[in-house]
């Protein structure tokens, strides 16, 4: 499996498929490991970290893992930004340095980052909301690695990791939620105290420190000591619910006080969508919003969730660049980020493949 | 006998043990076995920072860090001092956690609200602190050894080193 492999299709968890992906277009676990023998990936000479690197490849081959591996060290900034993009890897493995890679398996609902902050960061992603299904397939997953290796654990403190913000069952269980209706009513800032008040976190689109993103929010858990697996996503699965209600309930409010308004608003996001000639990622974003919203409201039919999930991901500037195989400027990139979107969403939509 | 790689004589003979009943034999000079024993590359260079982390160490609820005598702390595995952990956000190795134990305590008891695992445990039994220290604790000798130019004791720490790792295979 290859990069340009990677651009011709797209991730399992941009389906729109399971419970409730209306609003929850992913569900997803990571869980960091170390391994017993080595210092943590900030302490490890070069030597070491291809050490690493090493028996994380055979642990994975043995486990006969169908994953393809990629090198980030050893690749260009617009192939890092790419797996950025697809929420493949983190910000901190793009610009750390020495050996380090992430193995990723065809349909991307796997992703193990070697040498991020911790030696392995493992990730499972499905689409919609399914965190129960999500740790049975990561633990099963954690369990055939560590068949070939050996992790840095304590009984009193459990997964020992680099930044004890971590330790414990170093699990980060949580949710991808497009919440426009709540963004639209100013409720989101209430909801996203509520939800820190019980401990969970609320990041953008594109995890710590980045900006929401057309209306997407991740919500997860803070605490990864003292609670187990399974009693922390017994938490999200609990409050998650809560959050999807508010969020119907103020679409609801949106469609029954002013239907005409928000059709309006939704057909002229998708018209120009439909027709611009030149586009910005951020104007792409706001637009792409108000069109989701607009299917699960049953204001626009002729066009697929998956469809929509997609697009968010590929205008954004490395896949546009890798799409074109060209590098592109700002300008060039909105024209070739519009002339994308025409193209997907006018003729020939793309056939979706189950 | 020559140096391998250059004219000089060769003062110090390796054998590097590739894996069961397999090894290669070097002679080499001072500087050639000195290049031979060194790790390619350190990567010394300060951590990127977890916010978070860096706020919560630096930081803890209800009281303003002061410098503390525990700064001072060395980890004795894999040298951070626990000033550097506090800079940093991030700890050194496995070991840390015990090293530290004082320190680290009340500051997972401020991020978890507790202190104490419950939830998965690997299925091998973990090793115990003697075990998962000793190779973190050879590797960091023989950098220091190759540092120090003791050619002798670096050979015999890499020898070491790949016994104990091809016992673990």
């Amino acid at each position: 499996m290859t990069l340009d492999d990677l651009t011709r299709t797209s991730g399992e968890w941009l389906r729109g498929a399971g419970p409730e992906s209306d609003i929850v277009m992913c569900s997803r676990i990571r869980l960091a490991r170390n391994l017993a023998d080595f210092p943590f990936t900030n302490r490890a000479s070069r030597n070491e970290k291809a050490e690493i690197e090493g028996h994380f490849k055979s642990a994975l081959e043995n486990a006969g893992i169908e994953a393809g591996y990629f090198d980030v060290n050893g690749m260009s900034n617009l192939d890092r930004q790419f797996l950025l993009e697809r929420q493949l890897i983190s910000n901190e493995m793009s610009t750390g340095e020495g050996p380090r890679g992430v193995a990723v398996t065809p349909k991307e609902n796997i992703a193990i980052m070697v040498n991020e902050e911790d030696h392995l960061r493992i990730q499972y992603m499905l689409s919609g909301f399914r965190l129960p299904q999500v740790w049975d397939e990561i633990t099963a997953l954690d369990d055939q690695l560590e068949d070939d290796i050996a992790y840095a654990y304590s009984s009193s403190l459990g997964y020992l990791t680099a930044c004890p913000t971590n330790v414990g069952t170093g699990i980060r269980v949580g949710v991808m939620v497009h919440l426009p209706g709540l963004v639209a009513n100013k409720e989101i800032d209430k909801v996203f105290r509520a939800l820190q008040k019980i401990n969970l976190a609320v990041r953008g689109f594109y995890g710590e420190g980045s900006q929401a993103f057309g209306d997407f929010y991740q919500i997860s858990n803070q605490q990864t000591l003292g609670k187990s697996e399974e009693e922390l996503i017994k938490i999200l699965t609990d409050v998650v619910p809560q959050v999807l209600q508010y969020e119907r309930k103020a679409r609801q409010d949106l469609i029954t006080g002013r239907r005409q308004h928000l059709h309006d608003q939704v057909s002229r996001a998708y018209g120009v969508l439909k027709t611009a000639q030149t586009i910005s990622s951020e104007e792409t974003m706001f637009l792409l919003s108000s069109v989701r919203m607009g299917i699960n409201l049953g204001l626009i039919d002729d066009l697929s969730i998956a469809v929509v999930n997609e697009l968010f991901i590929q205008t954004q500037p490395a896949h546009l660049q890798k799409l074109r195989g060209s590098e592109l400027g700002v300008e060039e990139r909105n024209v070739a980020r519009a002339s994308y979107l025409r193209s997907r969403l006018t003729n020939g939509r793309p056939v979706e493949d189950g | 006998m020559k140096c391998q790689k250059c004219a000089k004589p060769a003062t110090f003979h390796i054998t590097d043990i590739i894996e069961k009943g397999k090894h290669h034999e070097y002679h080499f000079c001072d500087e050639h076995a000195r290049q031979h024993l060194a790790p390619s590359d350190e990567s010394v260079d300060a951590p990127p920072i977890s916010e978070l982390a860096k706020k919560l160490v630096v930081s803890p609820p209800g009281s303003l860090r002061e410098p503390s005598p525990a700064d001072k702390q060395v980890c004795p595995v894999c040298q951070i001092t626990f000033l550097e952990f506090r800079n940093s956000g991030r700890l050194g190795c496995p070991y840390d956690y015990e090293v530290f134990r004082d320190e680290l305590m009340p500051l997972l008891e401020s991020i978890h609200g507790e202190t104490r695992h419950s939830g998965k445990v690997p299925k091998r039994a973990p090793r115990n602190t003697q075990q998962q220290t000793t190779l973190i604790q050879l590797r960091n000798e023989l950098k220091r050894a190759v540092a120090a130019e003791d050619y002798e004791a670096a050979a015999k720490l890499r020898d070491k080193i790949k016994g104990i790792e091809l016992d673990q295979d």
